[in-house]
């Protein structure tokens, strides 16, 4: 079986979750002895060496890069913003003339190539998939990581893009949704029937989290305890319930340090708040990090905290309990779904998070006992499980679109 | 002759409700939950008793008029007691009639069903002391026979029951302890002189109690006439089948429309179809059989999941930590002579508690998180430790009227002759 694969940049270079799931979810096809044709814009670029450091058997996964400004991670008033302006490059397309440019580059690529199925992730790649469909008559998948009602928390969904995000779902074949929450967001917001629609959870590798560095253990000495917020400071994300909870902590337990990870939009903002509340000296903004640098601050961390808003998956939660902490998720996220070895709250319910935090750094044995089963059950969340059931997917794709029993290789 | 004797542990704890830290020194009330939320203790004993109680009882109470020789037994923890009379006197009623039969016995337990034999031997004599007085006060009976929290049972356990008066005491038939015996015989606790221990028989005390609705056994559907065949098949290698199980069997585990209640009012007729067989009490049973021989059980059992031990209350970090908190406080909490605080001490000693912190099977939505009325067993951990802070610090606040009058509260400790 070959897959043509319309995906987005791999770690260490991408700024988001969109390329860590690309990255786990080919080396997991890979490892199953599926084909991949991986196709993406090409901005950092992809070296040879590189990918031979990232897929032991470089032979599965075949590269294709396509000139193009489009890059994956671009939300809220940021996203609206760089949606909707001109963007500075040397084509100076509008965001949507650039999604349909590639599009018409994936047409080319489907003409030259051959495979089975098609597989493009989130909206601005959904046109290359249905381009590619067009021409090739192979089934079409989209991979659903966000909806435009995630990224823009609900508030100014932009109509041109839910047209995309619906009319391609509308004319492919399956659609893959990374939990049973977006799953009904697509149901109820696309109108999309639920039985055209796959739940296939992410997962997560923790060989790829070895060595982490301990750090900053500094922060800790005097009995310091540390709670985390890591992610795009933006709407979606719902930093200003970390800091109206911070706020309600510090009140009976001033000894703990809230740290936020991160950049985004909102960050000023949540400074400016966290002044206002009077807990500037226990709310400390680190700034973008990746890598081992993020590892290093999950290490540290006693509680990483995921307040979104609206989360389709959120993967960070799992690498937080790889790297030693213990998590708190709201109940408005995807891996909320697969994890149930962790507090769980709505996100708005500040009084709530604060409880289960004073908890957390109260009381140890808690700790002890939430960390270690969460690190147990997140072995079992793997990437080579999520691997299976799209393999499984395709299959029945592609007996499901006539495709005649020549050409099947499964 | 194979004798049936039933015993059927009744119980509800107080649940704690979502009990916030920002309730510590605001709010005392911990048990007081009104939400629709199953942590709610009134709506949940309504529930329970129109589901299971009241119907139940009322086949028992026709079962018993039915056959003159017709027995059953009780265990009733005080906290279920108090919460009849507080929020259903008319089931606390029914049961009274059952016992007024004469052929219903009520076994002792501890008061608060809790687990303070194995931190608190003077907390667990006063609780024992505490639960025969509510027995004589609402049902006019003294229990000679004694039964543990959740069947939790050792040698140290039996000597102290026997030393306190008792003539019988009741456990788990678990295959780690008696090995090739049977449980379908008295035995006598190691090293005791006048006490019988019986023995649970699970696989049929189970049958009913957890399989009865399976659809996947291979017995299914149980029916009244194969289970006393079952039963009957006892004789001739055994004195005595006992079937322990909750009395939520009836009705609430096993919904009426299993039909449990019909095969339950079809037993006894099936049983007494084989002229060798019949049913006893505990107390009945102690004074008809002899032990056949001693038995040993150094570590605690219990009837609590495959394990039979004490993993379900006892096995992870908070459950030790939260149960080594509460113990620690006895003696300041009993200086206090504070009447409310010290109930409300004793409501969080319930097993119930514990087991809801329980994560040793919370992977797999078995049985531990169908008891479980909270989200996560750290939603229970957090709440429970809440309300020990704010208990501390009523404790810190407490001031006697004058300083001579704070003694230790001593409740009364009789012995049965």
């Amino acid at each position: 079986m070959r897959v043509l694969m319309f995906g987005w940049e791999f770690p260490p270079h991408n700024s988001g979750g969109l390329g860590t799931a690309c990255f786990g979810l080919t080396r997991a096809l890979a490892n199953r002895q599926i084909d991949v044709l991986f196709v993406l814009p090409k901005k950092v670029g992809v070296t040879a060496s590189f990918m031979s450091i990232l897929f032991a058997d470089t032979r599965k996964i075949k590269f294709l890069e396509v000139e193009s400004s489009l890059k994956p991670y671009v939300t809220s008033e940021g996203y609206v913003r760089e949606r909707d302006k001109i963007i500075s490059d040397i084509y100076g397309n509008t965001l949507l003339q650039e999604v349909r440019r590639y599009a018409l580059r994936a047409r080319e690529i489907a003409q030259k190539e051959s495979f089975d199925v098609i597989h493009a992730h989130d909206w601005l790649s959904f046109l290359a998939g249905v381009e590619a469909k067009k021409i090739s008559g192979k089934p079409l998948i989209l991979h659903m990581h966000a909806t435009e009602f995630d990224r823009t928390g609900g508030q100014g969904v932009n109509q041109d893009v839910y047209d995309i995000e619906r009319m391609s779902m509308e004319y492919a074949d399956g659609i893959i949704a990374v939990s049973n929450f977006t799953k009904e967001k697509i149901i109820k917001h696309y109108g999309i029937p639920a039985e055209k629609i796959e739940v296939v959870h992410n997962g997560i590798d923790e060989c790829d989290y070895a060595n982490i560095p301990d750090s900053l253990s500094e922060l800790k000495r005097n009995g310091q305890k540390i709670v985390l917020f890591a992610g795009r400071i933006t709407i979606q994300k719902g930093p200003e319930y970390f800091i109206r909870a911070a706020k309600r902590v510090l009140e009976h337990n001033p000894n703990v340090l809230f740290l936020v990870a991160g950049s985004g939009d909102m960050e000023r903002q949540m400074m400016l708040e966290a002044a206002h509340l009077g807990i500037s000296n226990n709310v400390m903004f680190v700034g973008f990090l990746r890598g081992d640098d993020l590892s290093a601050v999950y290490r540290t961390a006693d509680l990483f905290v995921m307040p979104s808003v609206s989360e389709p998956f959120g993967i960070t939660p799992l690498e937080s309990i790889i790297a030693g902490a213990p998590v708190l998720i709201s109940k408005q996220s995807g891996v909320s779904e697969v994890l149930t070895h962790a507090l769980k709250t709505d996100f708005w319910d500040t009084d709530d998070m604060a409880n289960k935090i004073l908890g957390v750094v109260s009381h140890r044995s808690l700790w002890q006992t939430l960390w270690g089963n969460s690190r147990e059950e997140v072995k079992k969340i793997t990437w080579d499980a999520a691997s299976k059931k799209c393999i499984d997917y395709y299959a029945k794709m592609i007996c499901d679109c006539g495709v005649p029993p020549e050409v099947r290789v499964i | 002759m194979a004798s049936i004797c039933f015993y059927f542990q009744v119980h509800q704890p107080f649940r704690v409700k979502d009990y916030r830290v920002f309730d510590v020194g605001r709010d005392s009330e911990y048990f007081n939950d009104d939400s629709e939320r199953s942590i709610n203790n009134k709506k949940i004993l309504h529930k329970v008793a129109g589901k299971c109680y009241l119907p139940a009882n009322a086949v028992m109470l026709e079962l018993l008029n039915k056959h003159p020789e017709f027995k059953i037994s009780f265990s009733f923890s005080g906290v279920f007691l108090d919460q009849l009379e507080e929020f259903s006197p008319e089931t606390l009623e029914s049961f009274q009639k059952l016992v007024a039969t004469g052929r219903a016995e009520v076994l002792e337990e501890t008061y608060y069903h809790s687990l303070s034999f194995l931190y608190s031997p003077e907390e667990f004599r006063r609780q024992v002391a505490m639960h025969r007085e509510k027995i004589q006060k609402l049902f006019g009976v003294t229990p000679t026979v004694f039964r543990n929290t959740e069947l939790i049972y050792n040698n140290a356990l039996a000597h102290e029951v026997e030393k306190m008066g008792y003539k019988g005491i009741i456990a788990e038939g678990a295959d780690h302890v008696l090995g090739w015996r049977s449980p379908n015989f008295l035995y006598k606790p190691q090293g005791t002189k006048n006490i019988k221990l019986l023995l649970k028989n699970y696989r049929l005390s189970d049958d009913i109690a957890f399989r009865f609705s399976s659809k996947e056994w291979a017995d299914f559907p149980l029916t009244a006439p194969k289970f006393a065949e079952w039963a009957s098949q006892v004789n001739g290698n055994g004195q005595i089948i006992n079937l322990f199980m909750d009395y939520e069997t009836f009705g609430e585990h096993q919904w009426e429309d299993t039909g449990i209640f019909n095969f339950l009012r079809h037993l006894p007729e099936e049983i007494y179809k084989h002229p060798d067989n019949d049913f006893v009490t505990p107390s009945e049973a102690i004074a008809r059989y002899e032990p056949v021989a001693e038995l040993d059980v150094h570590n605690y059992m219990s009837w609590a999941d495959v394990e039979r031990d004490l993993s379900a209350w006892l096995s992870n970090a908070m459950q030790h930590d939260a149960i080594q908190s509460i113990y620690s406080m006895e003696g300041e909490v009993l200086a206090t002579d504070d009447a409310r605080l010290i109930e409300d001490w004793r409501k969080l000693q319930t097993s119930d508690h514990f087991y809801y912190m329980c994560t040793k099977w919370f992977n797999d939505g078995d049985v531990h998180k169908y008891f479980n009325p909270y989200n996560t067993p750290y939603e229970a951990f957090i709440a429970y430790m809440n309300a020990l802070q704010d208990m501390k610090l009523r404790i810190h606040n407490y001031r006697a009227p004058e300083l001579d009058d704070i003694k230790p509260k001593k409740v009364a400790v009789h012995h049965i002759s």
